[in-house]
């Protein structure tokens, strides 16, 4: 039985996430050996063009070329897997969806704004079908396994949607609100093993909203430290700001 | 010669982020040699503005997956300076060890995964793992040993976690210090046959002179983390004057700007540290490049990944010192910081301007931001070594196409493809703050 077909690609995007599997030492190896690895361009030459089984896409939408890169791959892919915070909820690019794209271009382009035609940031189930979601910024090595087993298996995968307090009360970090800094643990998708606040820093919601998020709790608890308003609408909006009425 | 030639690599691979290259020869003259840039931008000045500055380090390591430890040291430099926090010695250590670590990770990447399959007439790593597998095995056991030192210094590798502005939010303890030097004195045993491996290396024999850019100091140590900037012009400028030394401008073929001093174009990046430091250097990395008969100075750009394994040794060396010094005084873990976005006043805030300059893997990078007495970022401003190299990669494009027009259209597109690649151009990084202008579209 022939292996597998499988590809990464890359919209707007770190390439961070693809490089991840680079960082997996030689592990990798061991999964080469179960897959065909036919596209990589980060670090193959590999472009051979023809029908896929799973297709990893990491980055968001954020122009026309990445919008016709994305439904020219998941054309040829039997498996789209949206890989990373840009592509599963627009992540950092997303930012740029909280003012209006004119003045956002005429920031960085001047007076050549016009020249250069900028759409909203979008993740790639805005657009395609998705059949797996690895969210993370960067992606959580584990969860890439677990995924990449599952797509091969064509079994689901079941995100974690509980909140990252969670996975950080059972790793027995003390609370950050406790240290005085404001923490989005409460309202964020569970998954990563509490990977920040096991680092000593604040969860910064890289993973997205669990999908009921008790936003009126979260919301109280930040007034009660007197922070100012906007910062905090900040620090929501720094990886959800691609998110629609329909994906909660 | 009346040959015509018509290049158009789209998507140039083995690189960070999207290029094409572009050569037109009509009748033997060249008329054009580009290396087009169509990264999608991202914007990430424009982002950056109304947030806190105490975000800015978390927001800039984004732009960039292989980087993301440099942009972090330049971010967190740029933002200290603006608010006037002046860090202690051993937070400036940790950030010394961090920043050999990820430029000894990177170089790794770049000369065993993306560089040595040309030289061994391969495709990509895969295609080494026929004859070379061992290098490969060994290539990815050196990364993953960088990597694990990253994770127990900041938390990973890609996006750190705790290096933030006033130092870290966790400190190694002497167990994790023990561990690190472990790790490192293991990659000390795979440096031998790294050296051996580069030194097999045929690389094109191609000259030509340039201005080399890089951090210089009047003290005895391979600046990497603070220091003027300084070229081998013989300019020398204080980091807050880089605008002055970078001189950017947009071509139409680019989405990214280029950048000039002195003559059309400048390089960093390795070979450029190598020609204006190299007698800084470890002596165990004064000792490789004797091996492998780099000089400084070198202009050839081929060389700049034998400048990168030089500083592979260097990197290793100069780490195991700074650990081996933390293991004899100890770490004082009471420097641990709690900081997010400084709701509880930690760290005292007052309106500036500052500038970050940081020798990353593939040369110098810039971070400046302006801030009001809140530390809300009024302005931001990086200048990514990829966009000052852009230039010179076209100069060299020029000069060399010409004298390698007796060879096949396949073999001056690797030609051509090797040129670029000797950059480690991470073009992604080198996007996100330009402006942008489509030829012809």
């Amino acid at each position: 039985m022939s292996r597998p077909t499988v590809a990464f690609f890359e919209l707007a995007s770190c390439e961070g996430c693809q490089l991840q599997v680079a960082n997996l030492g030689e592990e990798l190896l061991a999964i080469l050996d179960r897959i065909d690895l036919v596209e990589f361009r980060e670090l193959l030459t590999e472009r051979p063009d023809g029908p896929l089984d799973i297709a990893f896409v990491e980055g968001s939408v954020v122009n026309a070329e990445c919008e016709a890169r994305l439904h020219a791959i998941r054309q040829r892919s039997e498996l789209l897997i949206a890989y990373g915070s840009c592509a599963t909820i627009g992540g950092v690019n997303a930012m740029a969806n909280g003012r209006p794209i004119s003045e956002i271009q005429a920031e960085v382009y001047g007076d050549q704004a016009e020249r250069f035609a900028a759409a909203r940031v979008r993740p790639l189930h805005q657009l395609v079908p998705v059949d797996y979601f690895i969210h993370g910024c960067p992606i959580y090595p584990d969860e890439l396994i677990k995924v990449l087993k599952a797509a091969l298996a064509h079994l689901p995968y079941n995100i974690p949607d509980y909140a990252v307090c969670v996975e950080c009360l059972l790793n027995e970090n003390v609370c950050m609100y406790e240290k005085k800094v404001t923490c989005l643990g409460p309202v964020t998708r569970a998954g990563c093993n509490a990977w920040c606040i096991n680092n000593g820093n604040v969860c910064y919601g890289c993973r997205g909203l669990v999908s009921n998020p008790n936003r009126a709790g979260a919301e109280a608890v930040l007034s009660r430290y007197h922070l100012d308003s906007r910062l905090i609408a900040n620090k929501m909006l720094m990886y959800n700001g691609a998110l629609e009425p329909t994906d909660e | 010669m009346s040959r015509n030639i018509s290049i158009n690599q789209q998507f140039l691979t083995r690189v960070e982020g999207h290029g094409h290259i572009v050569v037109d020869v009509k009748n033997g003259i060249l008329q054009k040699g580009e290396l087009q840039i169509v990264e999608a931008p991202r914007f990430f000045e424009a982002l950056l503005q109304g947030r806190s500055i105490f975000e800015a380090q978390h927001i800039t390591s984004r732009i960039c997956g292989i980087c993301a430890c440099g942009h972090s040291l330049a971010s967190i430099q740029a933002a200290e300076n603006a608010i006037g926090f002046l860090p202690g010695e051993q937070t400036q250590q940790l950030r010394k060890l961090l920043l050999l670590m990820e430029n000894l990770d990177s170089h790794l990447l770049h000369i065993y995964l993306l560089v040595a399959p040309d030289l061994l007439g391969v495709d990509s790593f895969l295609g080494m793992m026929q004859d070379h597998a061992e290098a490969v095995k060994r290539a990815l056991r050196m990364k993953k040993q960088c990597n694990t030192i990253c994770d127990i210094l900041v938390g990973r590798h890609v996006h750190p976690i705790s290096c933030v502005i006033g130092g870290f939010t966790k400190l190694p303890n002497s167990r994790q210090l023990e561990t690190i030097q472990t790790l490192l004195e293991q990659i000390k045993e795979d440096l031998p046959p790294t050296v051996e491996l580069v030194r097999q290396f045929s690389f094109p024999d191609f000259i030509r002179e340039t201005e080399y850019v890089a951090l210089v100091n009047d003290a005895a140590d391979y600046p990497l983390l603070s220091g003027d900037i300084g070229s081998s012009d013989g300019v020398r400028m204080a980091k807050e004057d880089y605008r002055s030394i970078t001189n950017e401008f947009v071509v139409p073929h680019s989405t990214a700007k280029h950048a000039r001093l002195s003559r059309n174009a400048y390089a960093v990046g390795a070979l450029a540290r190598f020609n204006l430091n190299s007698g800084k250097l470890h002596p165990a990395a004064q000792k490789a490049a004797a091996q492998i008969g780099l000089r400084a100075p070198c202009h050839n750009p081929f060389f700049n990944s034998c400048a990168q394994l030089v500083e592979v040794v260097h990197c290793t060396e100069t780490a195991l010192q700074i650990v081996e010094r933390f293991l004899a005084k100890g770490i004082d873990q009471s420097e641990a910081v709690i900081v997010g976005i400084n709701e509880n006043r930690s760290i005292p805030v007052q309106a500036g301007s500052g500038v970050g300059a940081v020798e990353v893997p593939r040369g110098t990078l810039f971070h400046h931001y302006d801030v009001d007495a809140k530390g809300i970022i009024q302005k931001a401003d990086c200048v990514i070594p990829t966009g000052q190299n852009l230039q010179n990669i076209e100069d060299d494009m020029q000069k060399l196409v010409p004298e390698i027009l007796h060879k096949t259209d396949k073999e001056i597109t690797l030609a051509l493809e090797m040129l670029v690649r000797a950059y480690d151009p991470c073009i992604s990084c080198s996007t996100h703050f330009l402006k942008i202008e489509f030829i012809g579209r």
